[in-house]
């Protein structure tokens, strides 16, 4: 058989490894990715395990590493790709990319600290710059005089703490023009959101002989620290006494207000700035040199950040692996237990062999299987076109081991399901080349690296799409329906059955009462019976049809439970096959016979019926099996038929009374002679039909358990083949196992009945797409064509074509896509698979780096 | 043609593809894989092509359509035998 047909053979192995050799077999396995290890220190917790201190290097390294990271982003760099398939580092590297992250975190470190002295300095040199050269204008403009003004009406008590605009008082000014040459001031700077509060503050402490002026200003943040303030004002206090100038300073301090020292005399003002001047251009040439320093270490580490990290990701993983290992007595050897697929297990002594080569030690790794009671984990061998298809098998439930796999069966009959509630060929078309689309780039864009979970997902399935379209186009060219609309290749087989004079006389009366008058054909002789139907798919007549629907829902219907029956009894088979690999005969003739006949009494029965209706009955009335069978209105109406065989209905034989033909007499005509017995023997058939099926459900139900229970009264083991019956010691338990037949049998009894009606959402869905399609095109399309000729109709049906394919691509395509693509998911899980399958397996999950790594760049879940 | 051409026909192609894809498969891990896509897309194709045919093949009503349309196929598609395309001025339905 192929590869995936059932899950791949497993063996538990033991392997011996020395010490020395060890973490380089482990490496090697890791590449290699087929060896999943079982934890034999379970119990011991993470603090008690040997290899405790390398993993505690390992997250130092990692914290080292997300330091590194936030810095190069800090300073809007990207972080390089690496290569991910790099090998994983040997021991002694471990302890130089230790080193080489100390030095790189400790430079960072020191580099910060310098930069925040640096602007911190910086700000300094600035304010005081601002604060001479403001005190210039302030002290120009006059603001003395203002200040001993102000100052002396608070100390007569009248006045508030600032108003600039009265006009002073002639009669006081020599008077205090003498105080305003006392005055003292005290310069600064403070933050602006605290302007005001501190104005208000100083008013209120020093009884309004304080004046305050303040001026905006900004300092520049050179470093691009986060935290520096820039918002600042400088302010000028005045007042007279010294006493004040203590409490003026207490209060700056609590302000947080810093004091620069201005010189009185304009002289020495203009000295000091020169100094000031000269101080800033140095240190800005300082902080320039620095920050370009740290620019150049942060791109050197950019670079390796990913790689390394890649690096320290391997070497915990394999410390971890280590840890589960158990050591034997004399600390020499190390024991790992891991599950891997027989077929590979040469493979696996290899990477063995080359690690313990790498390592330089002489002593060969001992690799031997284990015997088990344990059911092994399922693997797949998969390749990326079959991948996506077993995700989507897997999304239900992992196969046991050794089952049938749905898998192979679903990449066909999925896309087939999808595409018979799709059926438009147009659609198919944009669906097929838009998977393509993503097969031709498909290199470039998994080297993206796109992080986008709904961009995965499409892309992902990109091989369940090109086949879902390939086949939706196979599925609309049997429908005949592209966008809607019908081709004509081989010719329709429908013509006009109307003498002209009649079509005349027709056309007239539907002028004159202003309605288009419609004919329904007869099949005779409209149908060119005797040259057979359109070859290829749905006539085209059809599309021109009103009652178009009268036709297509029986054609669809009939189709869907044909294929619905089909598929489970596939399905049955496959369970069969299932029996058959567990040797277990009980199931094959108890279970899967009485299945088959239940299945095929009623349901297989009714997809005979459908088929024979379809080749013997027609609208002229002839000999049918004997009986004679008078027109259309009698053909025989399958699903009443059906239901009246389960209540063994009696009913007349055939559709005339006296089974003589007569052309006229309608009276003749049995009652209702659509719901007659139309075969001879028909009655006999159906009794014997249902009695078989009704009998095999107590077969199904009961044979196998008491079989079961009365060998374990002889005492013979009970192999259970699914473990069902048997509790954890292995006993056999009467009551669980009739429990799980009864349950088994119920749904496979009402699963046939109601699965076979659930089949109908494939009709259901096709006439939902159709009839969409069709608003879009009525509404849309055929008015923007419509719409009026010469230029203003290109322009119209330039808009509604793009309303048209918006539409179109968002509605139908990506919608209703979406929900076939549910609705066949649905058919395939419960209908197909609970026919035979059990999906209450395992995943492998080996040990791979790539898996790993992948993980942690957040490309897989 | 007749009835019988197209169902040779098709059935014929689709059971070569059904019974001969298989052998033109070449040997290697995924022949088996291969093998059962060809068989299924044969049967599936083939089964869904079949059942539209035989539904087509013995119509029990026929298309109802607007008398404009009618003319139009009759112009186009012609007429069944015996229609009579003369006009009388005698007869009324």
């Amino acid at each position: 058989m192929g590869t995936i047909f059932r899950s791949e053979w497993m063996s538990l192995c033991q392997v011996f490894l020395q010490t020395d050799s060890a973490y380089a077999c482990v490496a090697e396995l890791g590449e290699l990715g087929l060896a999943q290890f079982r934890d034999l220190n379970g119990d011991a917790n993470n603090y008690q395990r040997k290899f405790v201190n390398e993993i505690r290097r390992c997250d130092e390294m990692e914290r080292k590493l997300r330091f590194i990271e936030e810095e190069v982003v800090k300073d809007s760099l990207e972080v390089d790709d690496a290569n991910m398939y790099i090998k994983a580092p040997q021991p002694k590297e471990m302890t130089e990319l230790e080193a080489n992250l100390e030095k790189v975190e400790e430079e960072l470190i020191s580099i910060n600290a310098n930069t925040k002295v640096l602007q911190k300095n910086f700000t300094q040199l600035m304010e005081m710059r601002a604060v001479i050269e403001s005190v210039k204008v302030l002290l120009d403009s006059g603001s003395r005089m203002h200040a001993a003004q102000s100052i002396s009406e608070a100390a007569r008590g009248e006045a508030g703490p600032i108003q600039v605009g009265i006009t002073p008082n002639f009669d006081q000014y020599d008077k205090e023009n003498r105080e305003s040459t006392e005055l003292k001031f005290v310069t600064g700077v403070i933050q602006r959101s605290k302007g005001a509060t501190f104005e208000r503050f100083l008013w209120r402490m020093c009884r309004g002989k304080v004046f305050v002026r303040m001026m905006d200003i900004s300092i520049p943040n050179v470093t691009g620290l986060a935290d520096v303030p820039t918002e600042k004002a400088v302010f000028i206090l005045f007042f007279s006494g010294e006493a004040l100038r203590s409490r003026v300073k207490r209060i700056c301090q609590g302000f947080h207000a810093e004091i620069y020292n201005c010189p009185d005399n304009v002289v020495e003002r203009a000295s000091l700035l020169v100094q000031i001047n000269t101080q800033v251009e140095d240190m800005q040439s300082v902080l320039n040199k620095t920050l370009e320093h740290r620019r150049r270490v942060v791109l050197a580490s950019g670079m390796n950040v990913k790689l390394w990290s890649f690096k320290v990701l391997k070497i915990k993983s394999i410390f971890h692996t280590l840890n589960m290992f158990s050591i034997d007595v004399t600390q020499k050897c190390l024991i790992a237990e891991c599950w891997m697929p027989t077929a590979d297990m040469s493979m696996v002594m290899d990477a063995l062999r080359r690690g313990t080569e790498m390592s330089g030690s002489t002593v060969m790794p001992v690799l031997n299987e284990m015997e088990t009671h344990e059911t092994p984990p399922t693997y797949f061998k998969l390749n990326k076109f079959t991948l996506g298809f077993q995700n989507i098998v897997d999304a239900y439930g992992i196969a046991n081991y050794r089952e049938v796999n749905p898998a192979p069966w679903t990449i066909i009959s999925f896309p087939f399901l999808f595409a018979c509630m799709f059926g438009d060929a147009g659609h198919g078309i944009v669906m097929f080349l838009t998977a393509l689309l993503f097969l031709i780039f498909e290199k470039k864009i998994i080297a993206a690296k796109i992080k986008d979970e709904i961009f995965n997902t499409f892309f992902g399935g990109r091989y369940v799409i090109i086949l879902m379209g390939a086949f939706s186009i196979y599925t609309g060219t049997l429908y005949n329906d592209f966008y809607s609309k019908s081709v004509n290749i081989f010719g329709s087989k429908w013509t006009n059955p109307i003498n002209y004079t009649d079509l005349a006389v027709w056309e007239v009366r539907g002028a004159t009462q202003d309605q288009d008058l419609d004919f329904t054909f007869s099949p005779n002789p409209a149908f060119d019976h005797d040259s057979g139907p359109y070859p290829w798919g749905v006539d085209p007549v059809w599309n021109l049809a009103k009652n178009k629907l009268n036709f297509l829902n029986p054609m669809k219907m009939k189709m869907s439970i044909c294929i619905g029956i089909s598929q489970m009894f596939f399905g049955v088979m496959l369970s069969l096959l299932n029996h058959v690999y567990n040797r277990s005969w009980l199931d094959v003739i108890f279970v899967f016979i009485p299945q088959m006949l239940f299945l095929c009494c009623i349901f297989v029965y009714l997809c005979i019926q459908v088929i024979i209706k379809w080749l013997f009955f027609y609208v002229d009335g002839k000999f049918i099996f004997g009986n004679w069978y008078p027109g259309s209105n009698c053909a025989p109406s399958l699903l009443i038929g059906l239901i009246s065989m389960f209540m063994m209905k009696s009913r007349d034989d055939g559709f005339v009374k006296g089974n003589v033909p007569n052309y006229d007499d309608e009276t003749q005509q049995f009652d209702q002679c659509y719901l007659q017995l139309w075969y001879p023997g028909q009655a006999m058939a159906e009794q014997i039909l249902l009695a078989v099926a009704v009998l095999s459900i107590p077969v199904m139900l009961l044979v196998k358990p008491i079989y079961q229970l009365m060998q374990h009264k002889r005492g013979v083991p009970i192999s259970g083949g699914h473990g069902h019956g048997e509790d954890d010691t292995g006993e056999f338990n009467f009551g669980d196992v009739m429990v799980y037949q009864a349950i088994h049998t119920i749904e496979f009894a009402l699963g046939c009945v109601s699965h076979t009606a659930s089949y109908l959402r494939l009709w259901a869905l096709s006439l939902a797409h159709a009839q969409l399609s069709e608003v879009l095109w009525d509404m849309l399309f055929h008015m923007g064509l419509t719409f009026s000729t010469g230029y203003l109709g290109a322009v119209m049906i330039f808009i509604f074509f793009s309303i048209f394919a918006v539409l179109s691509v968002s509605i139908l395509i990506l919608m209703e896509g979406l929900s076939a693509f549910l609705h066949a998911l649905r058919l395939h899980w419960v209908e197909f698979q609970s026919k035979f399958y059990g999906g209450t397996g395992i995943a492998f999950e080996p040990f791979s780096f790539i898996k790993l790594i992948r993980l942690a760049e957040g490309l897989d879940q | 043609m007749g009835v019988i051409v197209p169902l040779v026909s098709v059935s014929a192609f689709w059971a070569l593809i059904g019974f001969g894809g298989p052998w033109l498969v070449p040997k290697g891990v995924n022949r088996g894989i291969i093998q059962t896509m060809i068989v299924l897309t044969a049967v599936c194709c083939w089964m869904f092509w079949i059942l539209v045919y035989l539904h087509q093949l013995n119509p029990l009503i026929g298309p109802q359509i607007s008398v404009k349309t009618i003319r139009w196929m009759a112009e186009k598609w012609g007429n069944a035998p015996g229609v009579d395309t003369h006009y009388s001025t005698t007869s009324s339905p």
